[in-house]
Formats: C-alpha cells, sequence, structure tokens
C-alpha cells in the first residue's frame, strides 16, 4: 500500500526501513507506482527534447552509442545516450544500498551475445524495444499495436522453449570485480559524453547534427531520469518482456500491471503535453510495413525471452552485478553496428512530395531477420535439459 | 518426503518453472534453493499463489524456500 511510505516518520532501524521498502517494492502497488513513474517521466524527456515517441528506447538509445563511438556510421543516429549510462549505475546504487550486489557470469556467454545482437536487429527492423512500442502506442503510433502483436508472438514461442526445458544453464557466483566492469564502461561513456573529445579529424567522438540523434534533452536532465529509474526498476524487476511472458507462463499479472501503467500514464501524459498524434501512417520515427514490424518484433521477442529480460531489464541486472546480462547488452550494442553498417535497419514512412513512401527493411533486413529467427529456433530447440 | 530443488544460478524464470512443476507433483514440503532476492521473490509469489505457505531462511548470500501445503 502507498500508506507504507509513511514508515520514515517511525524511529526504527536502517535494516528495518530496508527490508519494508523491499516489500512494497516487491509489492502491486510498487509495480504499479514505478510503471506510473516511467510513464510520466518518458514523455517529459520528449518535452525536454528526446526524439517524438522516444521517450526512452532501450534499443535505439544503445544504437546511437553505437554511433557516437563509431561503430556505424549512420549519421543521423549518434548520440552517447546518458539514460542508459543512468539505468546501469542507477541500478547499481540500488542494488548496492540494498546488499543485492552480486558479481555472478558464466551461464553461456556467447548465446547472449548472438541473442542480444540479433535482439537489435530485429527491434531495428521494427524502429523500438517493448519500451519504445509503449512509448509509441501512448503517443498514438497504432503501428506499435502491431508490434506488439509480434512481441507477444515472440514471447509465446520462447515460454514454450522454457516450458519444455529451454535453459542457458546455471551462472556462478565470482569476483567482485566482474560484476563492475559494465558500469565502469558507463562511467567511461559518460566522461566522454560530457568531455566530447575528438580522437581524429573526422573522426569520433560523433553527435549527430541533425536527425533522431541530433534529439535530445540536456545531460543532466538525462542522465539523472536514467539513475532514477535504474533505481527503481531494479528495486521492483520492472521488464517488459516479463510482462508478457508472466501472463502466458502462468497467469501472473505483477509485471504486467507495472507495464499497464506505463502505458496509461504516458497517454496521459502525452495528451497534457499536447504530444498525442492518432495515426497509422507517417508517424514519428516508425513505418507502417505490418509485415515487417509483426516480424522484426517477433524475432526480438523471442531473444529477450531466450536470454531472460527485456533491454532494460538486462541493463538493471548488469548493474547488480550480472556479467552475462553485461554480455547481451555488448551484444546489443554490436548489433546495432551490424545493423546499420550492412542496411539491416527499416526506414521510417516518409512523405515524398505529398505522397506516403512505407518504410520498412531492405532485403538485406528481411534476410537478416529470418536468419535471426532460424538462429534463435536452434538455441531454443538445442539448448533444453531433460527434467 | 522432502523435494528439493535446487534453482541457484539459474536465471528468470526458471526457478519458478521448477517450483512449480515441484509443487504439482505433490509430494511436500518443497525445499527450493535460490541465489537472488528476485528469485526468492518470484517463487513465493507463485507458491502463495497457489495457495501453499512459505518459510524462507537465510544461508549467507542463498536462500531457502520451504513450501507447504
Amino acid at each position: 500500500m502507498p500508506a507504507d511510505f509513511l514508515f520514515w516518520a517511525a524511529p526504527q532501524s536502517r535494516e528495518v526501513h530496508l527490508e519494508r521498502l523491499t516489500k512494497f517494492f516487491a509489492s502491486r502497488w510498487g509495480i504499479i507506482l514505478v510503471g506510473a513513474i516511467i510513464g510520466i517521466l518518458g514523455p517529459m524527456l520528449q518535452k525536454l527534447g528526446n526524439p517524438p515517441n522516444m521517450g526512452i528506447c532501450v534499443a535505439c538509445f544503445e544504437r546511437d552509442i553505437a554511433g557516437a563511438l563509431g561503430l556505424h556510421r549512420a549519421n543521423v543516429v549518434q548520440y552517447i545516450r546518458p539514460e542508459i549510462i543512468g539505468f546501469v549505475l542507477g541500478s547499481m546504487a540500488a542494488a548496492l544500498l540494498f546488499r543485492e550486489f552480486k558479481a555472478r557470469a558464466g551461464s553461456a556467454p556467447i548465446v547472449r551475445f548472438v541473442l542480444g545482437a540479433f535482439a537489435m536487429i530485429g527491434a531495428l527492423v521494427f524502429l523500438g524495444c517493448p519500451w519504445r512500442a509503449g512509448f509509441r502506442l501512448a503517443g498514438g503510433d497504432l503501428t506499435a499495436l502491431v508490434g506488439i502483436l509480434g512481441l507477444v508472438g515472440g514471447i509465446g514461442t520462447g515460454v514454450w522453449f522454457l516450458r519444455s526445458g529451454y535453459s542457458l544453464g546455471r551462472s556462478q557466483k565470482t569476483y567482485s570485480a566482474v560484476g563492475w566492469i559494465l558500469p565502469l564502461l558507463m562511467v567511461g561513456l559518460l566522461l566522454l559524453a560530457i568531455f566530447k573529445p575528438v580522437f581524429s579529424e573526422g573522426g569520433p567522438i560523433f553527435f549527430s547534427e541533425s536527425g533522431p540523434g541530433s534529439l535530445h534533452a540536456p545531460l543532466l536532465a538525462s542522465l539523472g531520469i536514467g539513475l532514477l529509474i535504474g533505481f527503481l526498476a531494479q528495486r521492483t524487476r520492472f521488464c517488459t518482456m516479463g510482462a508478457v511472458r508472466d501472463v502466458i507462463l502462468m497467469k501472473d499479472f505483477h509485471l504486467l500491471s507495472g507495464f499497464g501503467a506505463l502505458l496509461v500514464f504516458a497517454f496521459l501524459t502525452n495528451l497534457l503535453l499536447d504530444q498525442f498524434k492518432l495515426g497509422y501512417t507517417a508517424m514519428p520515427i516508425a513505418h507502417s510495413n505490418l509485415v515487417w514490424n509483426i516480424l522484426g518484433m517477433l524475432l526480438a521477442g523471442l531473444a529477450y525471452t531466450l536470454a531472460g529480460g527485456c533491454p532494460g531489464r538486462q541493463l538493471f541486472l548488469a548493474g547488480e552485478g550480472d556479467g552475462d546480462s553485461a554480455i547481451f547488452v555488448l551484444g546489443m550494442i554490436t548489433g546495432a553496428g551490424i545493423a546499420h553498417n550492412f542496411n539491416l535497419a527499416a526506414k521510417a514512412d516518409a512523405m515524398v512530395d505529398g505522397v506516403l513512401k512505407v518504410g520498412g527493411p531492405s532485403t538485406f533486413g528481411m534476410v537478416a531477420v529470418i536468419l535471426g529467427l532460424v538462429v534463435c529456433l536452434a538455441i531454443g530447440f538445442t539448448m533444453r535439459q531433460k527434467a | 518426503m522432502t523435494t528439493t530443488v535446487d534453482a541457484r544460478g539459474l536465471s528468470c524464470p526458471q526457478p519458478v518453472i521448477l517450483a512449480q512443476k515441484a509443487i504439482a507433483n505433490g509430494k511436500f514440503p518443497v525445499e527450493v534453493l535460490v541465489d537472488t532476492v528476485t528469485s526468492r521473490e518470484n517463487v513465493r509469489r507463485m507458491a502463495e499463489q497457489l495457495g501453499c505457505k512459505v518459510s524462507i531462511t537465510q544461508q549467507e548470500d542463498e536462500f531457502k524456500l520451504v513450501i507447504a501445503k
């Protein structure tokens, strides 16, 4: 219950306070509150400068980071997004404060890397991760519904594998230093974002001068909001893939109530900020190619499920010391480089002389999605433990 | 007759699936070993939703959940 917040007034020890906070965050009200906060902050980030219907998009923002580092040269999507840095460091702060930081690794890292790469390719064929699918829908972009349909299909397929014994095996407890690597990489990225060094003429760090990469909230706002969301999401285990998975797997609506709150509050905030625009074609940084919206998200959803978390959740897990999630994150960033270098990412709808030009992936992108599905199915079928 | 499920090191949602299978087998009490707070809370929530009683003990940084009907 929200009334649990009143406990701060009581003169009790720190341990008792933390334990009660943990209970609150684990409760239905906790996850709903956090979903609502994310739902409000996303559209506010757009108001502050982030791209339209892209208050927060973990996939897009990791792609922008890949671009800033020169891992791809699509010059409209290059920026070191402080939200991503905040997600990892905020989660780490929460994990350290609540003594949940625990370095662990060794559960099929190479498979997680491949799943991350294909998850990103699928996401960039749809043009967003599940977080952005939510923010697109809450901004009136009906193509997001199609993507969510694909996402549910992908997660459902993953659940089938989980039920039939799919497992990437156990992780092992390991040296604390292992858990610090991704958080420290994020600190390094933050320094690059602040000092913007130029490493060679015409070289990185790249910052887009036009396109979505040039649209961003002030660094401190992005970082602060990222840290806050990272902290809260670590406490509540907020996960957009888990939201759907748990309903299919065991009719557990706990995580879904968080994602539902995100949708409702993002919709209301968009109305208030005059950012809601209903439509199906030529929506901001989106395409209306039905088949590839579905298949892109189908691939991404399957990859998230086989890897045990949506792109956001993988960042939060990496922040609490999970080295395997960190590998998934690096796989996604690599996948973003591949997606743009090899022309796999979809193009958005465009209006050319008043005529709609429907976007979507190139033939290469289509082949990559099919290849990704084949690889994910092979992983699912071949990595099952007999009960 | 105790059933023991060792779900340490397994990622979400495998601890829940394994515990659920053990509960469905009906050999109580079911002991579940996990090593993250996330898994502890997920298994506890699932078991309580199935109408079971759950008691939790902590051993260093691992948890033992004893699930009874």
